[in-house]
């Protein structure tokens, strides 16, 4: 008996001990990553991580970096690929060892961005080239440099839209009903498709945000307004989401939707439209070319609202590339993240909206310009305070769970009405705006 | 006198004088080696018990009285204040509800692998291949059954095909409705852990003496009455095991609603709560005391139950 009990207090004392190593990664002083001035002469190994497992397994990746070494010679690039992205690196930057390069993951408060990033400069300095600077910004100094930017909106089947009799896009969300019912009537296609297994392509209707205003303040309102309010933006979108759901005009059972196999069905015509990004043009497309089917027939329209006739598409950064603090070799990672967005032809290769201010629109863009839709990018001042107020509230409007929830409630698998729903979420929201400090 | 005098003795150290020929209790450092020799035995899988076991569940409640994100490097103590959180907070547990639909499950499951274990403990013909049938599932990774059995739902899967075989025209999505849905994964988590009562109640069996049968048997017994008198108190203990492990199992369900509808549609457990308050809003600190809360559910449930049927010693004779 004896010996059991200095047995468990010799464990106990163990696992006090053991658990006061881990802690976390101490805090570090602000440090800058400087463009260097010679390209010769930087060097030095350079690990970068990604998120695109796909482009480094079929060697995409090692011909960006020998393109890169024909200008840097003596830096080595290396890839760690990771297929979980958010969740693995969140855990590895409890360390100091998070690679030279890395694309900031979703988690890390903006407000910490000096704590594990190098600045790569103000931002008086860099948004004078570059777009999306306002969402790495923290006092003036800009920590990240997204590669591509993309805009949200609907891929659609041209083909089908056609039969169905609509060419025009549709500039209200009642229209957009019509119009999906009108291709319900008149094709065998699936008029919307939830993705509601695949849960994040739900996410995506969070960045109906500023489409429906064409404010770029939008994301400010987001922080002090309440956005599922009276023509709220959220409130718009969910609103269409949920009654595209409502009137039946999505796949026969949204549990166990295929995101892979969404793909070459849009492209063959048996889906005629999805809610995604530009970003998913690229592999619809390809998509369309292994099922035989047109890729030209894959389009791209924006959210169905109009301010002074005209649309209005938010353009929104990707993953942003920052330099590690704990880097010993900031120049040469610092020449990385330049060179990737400037020369890499990253975004070009994926149908993407350049970071380079001066480049022009991808060619699936191009009906937007024809269109006249404006291209607005958003004041992300306030975007770690959304993030924040979002986490207290526990609405999640980066999570799948609400909207999960909304498509539940719309086609009767879930009791409620509309109207309480959305003023539920309101009200959680603005509940956390209260209690969550500036 | 004598006492003092051999203590004196051992306190000296041992001159030049050679060991006295009468036989001594062994020398103190093969006394120590004796005693320690269990336990360097034990030392590996000991410091891996505390180090991936012991540690992490430290950690743990030392978190649940922070207010850490996960990533910061600042993490403040506040107390009791995630307890209280999560005590004034009712939403938190209606997930239980779930719960109730994997325990009613159990309760088939048990009954299925009772009824195949005694079936299979006598002698029937392919025997060890049903044996086999029955126990392969829970020898498959749970995520991929996830994966395997989201095909056998979908609409025009591999369920509804079997159904259409049997001239049943199937419309239903099996996981679109709230009850559907938990009906369809509590059978999967049966399907998946039957193999495990199985094996228990096979093994527990299979240890009752066989002469005891033959007794029974010219005694005229039934095989109903074998059942009744010799298996079910013979494996008594391991059944009220099985009823332990069921119930924490029902109330901790996690990898088949996860993979399969990521807690959608009315499918949420206690455990993809607390791993989205983690992950999802980053709130480590209440995650982490709501992991001590279901920690200390079930060992309560598990007192509760110890209580009301206790362990009694086995004796068939």
């Amino acid at each position: 008996m004896n010996h059991r009990r200095t047995l468990t207090g010799t464990l106990l004392a163990a696992a006090l001990l053991a658990s006061g190593c881990t802690g976390s990664g101490g805090g570090s002083k602000a440090a800058d990553a400087k463009a260097p001035d010679d390209p010769s002469k930087v060097s030095g190994t350079i690990k970068v991580l990604t998120h695109r497992t796909d482009i480094v397994q079929d060697g995409t990746m090692k011909k960006y970096a020998a393109e890169f070494n024909k200008i840097y010679p003596k830096v080595k690039v290396e890839f760690d690929a990771i297929t979980d992205y958010e969740a693995e690196v969140k855990i590895r930057m409890n360390t100091k060892n998070y690679g030279d390069v890395l694309m900031i993951p979703g988690v890390i408060k903006k407000n910490d961005y000096p704590r594990f990033f190098a600045s790569l400069g103000t931002q008086d300095e860099l948004a004078e080239k570059y777009r999306f600077t306002g969402f790495t910004t923290v006092d003036g100094k800009v920590y990240g440099q997204s590669p591509m930017g993309a805009t949200p909106g609907f891929l659609y089947n041209k083909r089908i839209w056609a039969e169905a009799g609509v060419t025009d896009w549709p500039t209200t969300p009642d229209e957009f009903l019509t119009a999906l019912k009108a291709i319900k009537s008149k094709t065998d296609a699936v008029p919307y498709y939830t993705n509601f297994a695949a849960q994040w392509p739900l996410t995506h209707w969070t960045f109906v945000n500023g489409s429906v205003s064409c404010d770029t303040g939008a994301t400010t309102a987001l922080a002090e307004t309440d956005p599922w309010g009276e023509n709220g933006e959220l409130r718009v979108g969910d609103t269409l989401l949920y009654d595209i759901v409502k009137q039946g005009l999505i796949e026969k059972d949204p549990t166990t939707t295929n995101w892979e196999e969404s793909k070459p069905k849009l492209a063959k015509g048996e889906i005629a439209t999805a809610w995604l990004g530009s970003w998913a043009v690229i592999q619809f497309r390809q998509a369309a070319e292994k099922a035989g089917a047109d890729p030209d027939d894959i389009g791209f329209m924006p959210f169905p609202a109009r301010v002074d006739g005209k649309a209005c598409a938010t353009a929104n950064p990707d993953y942003n590339q920052a330099v590690s603090i704990h880097s010993k070799h900031k120049a040469a990672a610092r020449a990385w993240v330049d060179w990737f967005t400037d020369k890499s032809g990253y975004a070009e290769d994926n149908l993407s909206i350049a970071t380079l201010k001066n480049a022009p629109l991808p060619e699936s863009l191009k009906p937007y310009e024809e269109q006249g839709v404006k291209l607005i990018e958003l004041d992300d001042a306030k975007g770690g305070r959304v993030k924040e107020i979002d986490n207290a509230s526990e609405v999640g409007i980066y999570a799948p769970e609400y909207r999960q929830d909304l498509v539940d409630l719309a086609r009767g698998a879930k009791d409620g009405t509309l109207d309480d729903f959305l003023d539920d979420l309101g009200e959680r929201w603005t509940e956390a705006q209260k209690t969550v400090g500036s | 006198m004598p006492a003092t005098h051999t203590t004196e003795k051992v306190a000296r150290p041992p001159s030049a004088a050679p060991p006295p020929p009468v036989p001594r209790p062994a020398p103190r450092s093969v006394r120590l080696w004796r005693k320690l020799t269990p336990w360097l035995f034990l030392a590996a899988p000991l410091a891996l018990l505390v180090a991936f076991t012991y540690a992490p569940v430290v950690n743990m409640l030392a978190y649940s009285f922070t207010d850490w994100d996960g990533v910061s490097p600042e993490l403040s103590y506040i107390g009791a204040d995630n307890y209280v959180e999560i005590f004034t907070r009712p939403e938190l547990f209606q997930v239980f509800f779930v719960s109730g639909y994997y325990l009613a499950a159990s309760a088939v499951q048990i009954a299925l692998a009772l009824y195949f274990a005694t079936v299979l403990s006598f002698n029937v013909r392919l025997r060890n291949f049903f044996k086999g049938v029955l126990f392969f599932p829970y020898l498959i990774n749970g995520v991929a059954i996830g994966f395997v059995f989201l095909y056998f739902f979908q609409d025009g899967g591999t369920l509804d095909s079997v159904l259409a075989l049997f001239g049943y025209e199937s419309d239903r999505a099996w996981l679109g409705t709230s009850t559907s849905a938990n009906i369809s994964l509590a059978s999967v988590s049966v399907w998946r852990y039957l193999g495990l009562n199985f094996v228990l109640f096979l093994g527990a069996i299979q240890s009752i003496p066989g002469e005891l049968y033959e007794a029974a048997e010219l005694d005229g017994a039934s095989r109903w009455h074998q059942f009744r008198y010799i298996i079910a108190p013979g494996i008594k203990p391991v059944l009220s095991l099985s009823v332990i492990l069921s119930i924490s199992g029902s109330l901790s369900v996690f990898e088949i609603p996860y993979i399969m509808t990521g807690g959608a549609t009315g499918t949420e457990t206690f455990v993809i709560q607390t791993t989205d308050l983690a992950f999802r809003f980053n709130k480590t600190g209440l995650a982490s005391a709501a992991a001590v809360v279901l920690l200390l559910i079930i060992l309560a449930v598990t007192w509760v139950q110890r209580r009301l049927v206790p362990d009694d010693k086995v004796d068939l004779t």
